[in-house]
């Protein structure tokens, strides 16, 4: 994986290589949630090119600060939904009973 | 400013905004509204906060088995459910079968053929204690690298009263099929996943005690022979993931659908509730005696697949209202058996979370290195 920034403060367009819609849209997704965000879109250029481009235009704050805020959320969001079907796991087996391993 | 979800939308727009309409002649208002200020207008913000999420955000377990699981996960956006369907799918890593060395292999099948029917049987390993060989690969060692052997010869049975043939490594005998089977009177004709035999390399074997590895099932046919053929190959397993090659996937499927909501705006009585129930292949309705009068409810919601058969007729699709809840997924994770289905969404949340963590630093990286420039 490798980042590229080009653009100055408020906007820019970020390369993500090896990565895909998984990264896109999730990043996308929590960007456009963002009171800072003015416009935020990605693109896979190509389907064989194993690429993502995401450009990133903000109200006024530096768009790698809020990218970097937005990645934050996105790992806080994937420790809670961990931590939330963990308990829900341990919750569900207790209520049933341990289910046959293996 | 106050938060949409805290209410302040009128209720059509709420509606709008929480569920999806399934209409007879196509599904409406099907996008989320993602825009942090996508209702200034209205004074409301729809801004996303980890407090929010963390207060709103449930997971029910429908089921767990062995094999499946299915669950859902309430107050999450597509975005999220659908990243960790796609990394369940292409980047949760497992072991697969990757190096075939050929021994021998006088079958009706090819080498490569045998090869990729190798590859894509399932192998009970955990991966998580397995390490990528890398490209270019490294040195093959006990933490990358399963080793599996295939000796198999196909011979005809002996008479009746004989000791079986000789040295006939761990061949089923023939029991296929119905009918005249060819393979009546051969041993070893059936060549299953059964046959491989897991060789443990240095410490492997004290490692792996308790869960000894083997192909998730033995009776995967992987050729079939006559008397006089033979198979011997040495199969290297490497850790992969589903991106690379769709035999390192650790599910069958892994799926989503958004819960089905149905409502009823007026009761439905009489033989309009028996028509109803009529109606629907799925069974959704049931008929329930209320003050007297045999009212139609909606007993199993998500039975309904969306079919709209209910809707079909002139005058229903006013009198039942057909919608999916927008932030509720029922996920369905089934495993190829390598790992248990519950442990492979935990695994994809994780990769999800190293993802953003490594770009993150990246990002940091990039961002230093473009001010040292001049």
């Amino acid at each position: 994986m490798e980042v590229e920034v080009c653009g100055d403060e408020s906007a820019a367009t970020f390369t993500f290589h090896n990565e895909d819609h998984t990264i896109g849209n999730t990043v996308r997704y929590m960007l456009n949630k963002m009171p800072e965000t003015s416009f935020v879109g990605y693109s896979v250029p190509h389907p064989a090119e194993p690429k993502m481009n995401l450009r990133l235009q903000t109200v006024g704050p530096p768009a790698t600060q809020v990218l970097h805020e937005a990645l934050g959320n996105l790992y806080q969001v994937s420790e809670h939904v961990l931590k939330t079907f963990e308990a829900a796991v341990a919750k569900h087996r207790t209520e049933q009973g341990a289910p046959e391993l293996r | 400013m106050k938060h949409v979800s805290e209410g302040g939308l009128p209720a059509h727009l709420e509606k709008q905004r929480t569920r999806m309409f399934v209409k007879n002649a196509a599904p409406e208002h099907t996008s989320t509204v993602e825009a942090a200020s996508a209702y200034a207008a209205s004074g409301l913000e729809n801004s996303f906060s980890i407090e929010r999420f963390r207060r709103d955000f449930r997971v029910e377990i429908q089921s767990l088995s062995a094999e499946e699981a299915v669950f859902d996960l309430i107050g999450i956006d597509a975005a999220l459910a659908n990243a960790f369907r796609r990394i369940l799918l292409a980047e949760v890593p497992t072991m697969a079968i990757e190096k075939v060395f050929i021994l021998n292999n006088t079958s009706m099948i090819q080498d490569e053929v045998l090869a990729h029917r190798l590859g894509l049987i399932p192998i009970r390993a955990d991966a998580r204690v397995f390490q990528f060989r890398g490209d270019p690969p490294d040195d093959p060692n006990e933490y990358n690298v399963i080793s599996f052997r295939l000796q198999v010869k196909c011979t005809k049975q002996r008479s009746s009263g004989a000791s079986p043939g000789p040295a006939v490594v761990g061949c089923a005998p023939s029991t296929a099929g119905s009918g005249a089977s060819s393979d009546a009177g051969l041993l070893g004709s059936r060549v299953t996943s059964g046959d491989l035999e897991w060789i443990p390399q240095g410490e492997q074997e004290e490692r792996f005690r308790d869960a000894p590895i083997a192909p998730v099932h033995d009776d995967i046919l992987i050729a079939k022979m006559r008397p006089g053929q033979e198979i011997e190959l040495e199969a290297w397993c490497e850790k992969g993931i589903g991106k690379t090659h769709a035999k390192w996937s650790p599910v069958c499927t892994a799926s989503y659908r958004l819960l089905p909501e149905i409502t009823l705006p007026k009761p439905v009585t009489g033989d309009d509730a028996t028509t109803l129930k009529g109606m629907c292949p799925t069974n959704v309705f049931d008929i329930e005696d209320l003050a007297g009068v045999p009212t139609a409810t909606v007993a199993r919601p998500r039975n309904c697949t969306m079919c709209r058969e209910c809707i079909r007729h002139p005058g229903w699709d006013e009198r039942v209202l057909l919608t999916r809840v927008k932030d509720h997924f029922i996920f369905s994770v089934e495993s190829t058996g390598a790992l248990p289905p519950e442990t492979l969404f935990q695994e994809s949340v994780k990769v999800l979370m190293q993802k953003a963590s490594d770009i993150a630093t990246l990002l940091k990286d990039a961002t230093a290195g473009q001010q040292s420039e001049p």
